[in-house]
């Protein structure tokens, strides 16, 4: 090749369309007079055309359909997991909720056993819890699955859970007396309790 | 039509596998284009867009909505077909570049005009021919010629795509189609 490489530098940027109107008129001038480098210039964008028309090149006819039958399927559980990620405060609050409820119900169901929360003094008959005379329990009473009879006197609170206050007596009670015999009552009791407790350590 | 895919490519990551089925007949031919053209073979081609495809599909929540789809998806194509090529080439030593070279492989050393005896019982069809001057070059030559012809993407496009310097990328087309012009003359 005789000419310059420079024009065959100009001529590729023309392909690239980054060729300035200055450098075009350059080149063009130069091919009108150079056989060699117009018939390189020719070749070039015969390639260039050619290789460019690859539109007859395509898949089978059924590409689109293979693909879409070989893509995973979408599992549920990916499906799950994704919500999952997308709403990390609702499903914390929905684990403790399950776990709160379980346990709540696993309480509720384990002990069918007669129990009191302090028994020193007390009489207990068959299925009834006696507070004697002249006996001061101090503080917070709690009867489970029995009756409670107060002859004395219960300085606090007093639940009953799953039996009855019998009232026959003149007992005392300075604080408040709650009975409590449903599952959901044992639960509303139960979460009174906690946010009681949790609040009691904060204020603490 | 790039916002159109956008919306697609939204739904899809919204876990609407069928909405997918529009990008594949949307991009099929030209992911399938330049597979074959890196990889010369028809067969091979619908392998790798096909995996293409797949491979989007499943990292597709990798996408960034901001970038252009098309830019994403001929990377993996590009980069799927090369590997391919890596995994199952022992004919590293005609693609090995001469020793003081740049660029200049065994194949240079061959000489140029001759057809080797099987190729000349094979049809000369014009593209089957084209390509095969194709499969001459180097490979990160055939994936340059292959992004700036199979949809004509600019420079700096390719550069991101194949994760090299524009000037690369210009000297690679610059080469090739030199190369490609010496070969093609007679067609």
């Amino acid at each position: 090749m005789s000419c310059n490489k420079q024009f065959i530098n100009l001529m590729h940027k023309y392909l690239d369309g980054e060729l300035t109107r200055t450098d075009e008129n350059l080149l063009r001038s130069h091919l009108h007079s150079c056989q060699s480098c117009q018939k390189h210039f020719h070749e070039l964008k015969r390639t260039t055309t050619l290789l460019k028309s690859s539109s007859e090149l395509q898949p089978s006819s059924n590409f689109t359909e293979k693909v879409m039958a070989s893509l995973p399927k979408e599992k549920k559980r990916v499906g799950y997991m994704r919500w999952f990620k997308a709403h990390p405060v609702i499903t914390a609050a929905a684990i403790f909720f399950i776990f709160m409820f379980s346990s709540v119900f696993s309480a509720w169901d384990q002990d069918s056993q007669l129990s009191v929360s302090k028994d020193k003094n007390l009489i207990i008959q068959e299925d009834t819890v006696i507070v004697p005379e002249g006996v001061t329990v101090d503080g917070d009473l709690v009867v489970k699955n029995g009756n409670l009879k107060i002859d004395g006197s219960v300085n606090g609170n007093v639940v009953i859970i799953n039996g009855e206050h019998l009232m026959a007596s003149a007992g005392e009670i300075s604080g408040e007396i709650e009975q409590v015999n449903q599952v959901f009552e044992w639960m509303w009791y139960h979460i009174k309790d906690i946010t009681k407790n949790l609040f009691a350590f904060t204020n603490k | 039509m790039e916002t159109k895919i956008k919306e697609i490519i939204k739904q899809v990551k919204k876990g609407d596998q069928s909405a997918f089925e529009d990008v594949v007949t949307f991009y099929q031919n030209k992911v399938y284009q330049i597979c074959f053209r890196v990889i010369g073979n028809a067969h091979e081609a619908e392998d790798l867009a096909q995996e293409t495809f797949i491979r989007a599909y499943v990292n597709i929540h990798s996408f960034d909505d901001k970038r252009k789809f098309s830019t994403w998806l001929y990377r993996i194509a590009t980069n799927i077909s090369i590997d391919r090529i890596r995994k199952k080439k022992p004919d590293y030593f005609l693609d090995a570049e001469v020793k003081g070279t740049d660029g200049l492989d065994m194949y240079s050393q061959l000489p140029a005009e001759q057809l080797l005896p099987e190729e000349e019982v094979e049809s000369l069809e014009l593209q089957s021919y084209i390509q095969q001057e194709i499969m001459q070059l180097p490979t990160k030559y055939r994936s340059v010629i292959a992004l700036r012809f199979v949809d004509e993407l600019s420079l700096a496009e390719i550069s991101e795509i194949l994760s090299i310097p524009v000037g690369t990328v210009k000297t690679r087309i610059h080469r090739g189609r030199e190369a490609l012009r010496k070969r093609l003359r007679r067609v």
